[in-house]
């Protein structure tokens, strides 16, 4: 069974999440409560979802990210979604979520 | 009615921790037809929205009730999806498919899994009964590459 893990990176005042695995409602439930502790915990200005090495992503994974946009929001940051493989594009599209989570392809890009 | 060239039944507890298997055990069934990396990804995100609701919706995460897939592939190489569960059915079928409805008050959920359905398959048909259970079918047809017949 594909898992979901976390690795949180630190770099100035950008926390970097770097996810791997698939994204689905079983694994989003799983993985939701400690991405949420380390966004408190850190408090970023800028919080970066890197999807790179996330092969598989259904509407659970909207409702993670969507989430985690209100939460980080709610600590007066901003969430940005890095490098997408097209599959997962191709929902977040679905849903129109770059009216809000900007896309972008280096954790540098400042847009 | 088209001619059934193969048909799989695949049948597993509601439970979360089956979500991955059965979308992997679809895609399996589905690579005979050769689809493209996009049509086999469209297919294992329908079949995921199909089978997480009928875990958390149908039987309202009771670990307990059967999800039962069919999978047929037809004479024109279309893919038909069945899913199937025996919970609790849904009262406004309607309301459900809103996009951005959710039936989950937790809001973790997107509130859109049949927009997905719709939107990544060629047809969508859902029939519910409540207290009887849900029905979820799905078409995916088989599209030629330039120069190639079907």
């Amino acid at each position: 069974m594909e898992v979901l893990t976390a690795k949180y990176e630190i770099e100035g005042d950008t926390l970097v999440i770097t996810l791997s695995g698939e994204i689905d409602h079983h694994n989003a439930k799983a993985a939701r409560v400690e991405i949420d502790r380390q966004i408190y915990f850190y408090r970023a200005k800028t919080v970066i979802l890197n999807l790179k090495n996330v092969g598989f992503m259904d509407s659970s994974g909207l409702g993670l990210i969507l989430g985690r946009y209100t939460h980080v929001n709610e600590l007066g940051g901003a969430l940005k979604i890095l490098d997408p493989s097209a599959g997962v594009e191709r929902v977040l599209r679905l849903a129109g979520t770059e009216k809000i989570i900007p896309i972008v392809r280096s954790a540098k890009e400042n847009k | 009615m088209k001619k059934v060239i193969n048909e799989t039944e695949i049948v597993f507890t509601a439970k979360s921790e089956n979500e991955s298997f059965a979308r992997s055990a679809v895609a399996a069934f589905y690579a005979q037809l050769d689809p493209t990396l996009e049509e086999l990804c469209d297919v294992k995100t329908a079949v995921s929205e199909a089978v997480t609701n009928a875990i958390i919706h149908g039987y309202r995460d009771d670990g307990v009730g059967k999800v039962y897939i069919t999978l047929r592939i037809l004479e024109d190489k279309t893919l038909f999806i069945k899913v199937k569960d025996k919970g609790c059915g849904i009262e406004d079928i309607r309301l459900a498919m809103t996009p951005l409805y959710s039936g989950d008050p937790s809001g973790e959920r997107g509130g859109m899994g049949f927009s997905i359905m719709e939107s990544f398959t060629d047809d969508l048909k859902v029939v519910s009964s409540v207290g009887k259970g849900t029905s979820i079918t799905m078409i995916k047809r088989y599209l030629p590459i330039e120069g190639e017949t079907a």
